[in-house]
């Protein structure tokens, strides 16, 4: 009985999101890095004619970009900050899209024997054995998840800071550098790690803890408090994502035989 | 050392296949710091000539100030210039942020400084040798500055390239305001900069030196350019 009012709001979506529009998504670095847009992007932008512009910086400044009406999507990993982001009016919806998890990885040595530890005692060993450990320090994802952490395990790693706790201030990737670089445990996403080039002889350490699960979402900026937004590509762009089309795109990719994200947007409502 | 080998393969393999991403990337960074430096000539070189010759209250103070400013970091003027054309910012409505416009007004706001100073430097020295030839001659100040440029314009090259050096080369700037979106403002240094967080040092090597030969041929060009004027003035 849906059907008709469904395909009558496709063809509005259609109609207004034309071939030849532009996007701009404000977007974390590890779907980037990993290379999934290069993957998604040309099947999108080939099934509707829109043009998908990626700006992969850390999660808080896309949030911030994001507040300053520069870009019409968000994609990114820390729920809580995304739901501020749409609490706030600066965001209309936000959308499971699609999720992995966070693990620790260090050199072989393991010098602090955190190997198959839970994350907090992992973090308890790391602060006792004063064994070296990068942290994003960026106010990303990755590193609210980090700090999140620390807190559980009752340890403020701040006062360490500069000693055995290093802040590197940057990127996912530029931390693997340093950890790598200097011997130093760190966090990170497992798609970055998956596709990061740089490893040298690093193992995974710390994995497979449930409170390493790593959540992406998705939000349309909101077009009444920022009138820039293109709305309709872009949420013609948000539903491909989270429509079967897109969520088995996302499965489909994988780097080096593994899957990098997991889909898992919630089959949309047929009424809403 | 394998990563060196393989950078230098690398680049070889890039540029003989003429890796279309490549010449992408590349054309827009000349795009963006040529134009930069052309605007940043056009608006530094008069400035600098004309705080040569002019002799005013405060002019030493103003000197101090564009000489600092040639040790503007990129990153703080890409913040200043993302401040201002971000949607929220003063010059948001005309929606020039993460566009190539963007970067070259971040770049030439970086390197016009450079200009200025410099060949206030170059035209002081000449004019101090000419002033009395121009005062006699009974030129105009707008003259005076005109026949200065003109007979110091090979020092003034010089000037140009270490301007251009600095734009080609910078990337705290671009990255801000350009956004390294890929087909749109991704360049050189944006590139470098992505693969080297991707942990992929080789590639990130490889475009180094692609740029470093970029460098090379654009100062070896100017050089050749140099000396046609050169003999042209004493030809």
């Amino acid at each position: 009985m849906l059907r008709p009012a469904i395909t009558a709001l496709l063809m509005m979506t259609t109609s207004t999101a034309a071939a030849g529009d532009s996007i701009i998504v404000q977007s974390t670095t590890s779907t980037a890095n990993s290379g999934l847009y290069a993957h998604l992007l040309p099947m999108f932008e080939a099934e509707t004619g829109i043009t998908v512009n990626v700006v992969a910086v850390g999660t808080g400044q896309a949030i911030r970009n994001a507040r300053n009406c520069d870009g019409d999507v968000l994609l990114v990993h820390a729920k809580s900050a995304e739901e501020d982001f749409v609490a706030d009016g600066r965001g209309v919806e936000r959308f499971d899209l699609m999720y992995n998890d966070f693990i620790f990885v260090g050199p072989p040595e393991d010098p602090a024997k955190i190997k198959g530890n839970s994350p907090t005692d992992a973090l308890a060993k790391v602060e006792a054995a004063k064994a070296l450990f990068a942290s994003r320090g960026d106010d990303s994802g990755t590193h609210k998840k980090e700090r999140a952490l620390w807190r559980e395990a009752k340890i403020d790693p701040s006062d360490a800071s500069g000693t055995w706790y290093r802040e590197t201030g940057s990127g996912m990737g530029a931390t693997l550098n340093v950890a790598t670089g200097m011997g130093a445990y760190t966090m990170t996403d497992r798609a970055t790690w998956i596709s990061f080039g740089n490893k040298r002889d690093f193992e995974i350490i710390v994995e497979g803890d449930e409170t390493l699960f790593n959540q992406y979402g998705v939000i349309l900026v909101n077009p009444e408090t920022c009138p820039s937004v293109k709305a309709a590509p872009a949420q013609a762009f948000i539903d491909w994502l989270l429509s079967p089309a897109g969520q088995a795109a996302i499965a489909a990719y994988s780097r080096q035989g593994q899957q990098l994200f997991f889909p898992n947007a919630v089959k949309q409502d047929q009424n809403g | 050392m394998h990563e060196f080998t393989e950078a230098f393969r690398l680049a070889f393999a890039l540029v003989l296949a003429g890796d279309a991403d490549l010449i992408e990337i590349v054309g827009l960074s000349l795009r963006v710091s040529l134009t930069a430096i052309a605007v940043a000539c056009f608006i530094g070189l008069p400035l600098g000539a004309w705080l040569a010759i002019a002799r005013f209250k405060g002019r030493g103070a103003v000197l101090v100030v564009v000489n600092a400013l040639m040790g503007l970091p990129p990153v703080v003027v890409g913040l200043l210039v993302y401040l201002s054309l971000s949607r929220a910012g003063p010059l948001g409505s005309f929606g020039l942020l993460y566009t190539p416009t963007a970067m070259i007004i971040a770049q030439t706001i970086l390197i016009a400084p450079i200009i200025a100073a410099l060949s206030r430097q170059v035209i002081e020295d000449l004019h101090a040798e000419y002033d009395e030839q121009f005062r006699s001659m009974g030129l105009s100040r707008r003259e005076a500055i005109a026949a200065l440029l003109w007979d110091g314009r090979t020092a003034l090259i010089t000037v140009a390239l270490a301007g251009f050096g600095r734009a080609i080369a910078e990337v705290g700037a671009v990255i801000i305001v350009g956004g390294n979106i890929d087909h749109l403002t991704r360049v050189m240094t944006t590139a470098i900069a992505l693969e080297t967080s991707k942990g992929d040092l080789p590639l990130a090597l490889a475009l180094g030196l692609i740029l470093l030969v970029i460098a090379l041929t654009v100062n070896a060009l100017a050089m050749s350019l140099r000396r046609k004027s050169h003999s042209f003035a004493h030809g």
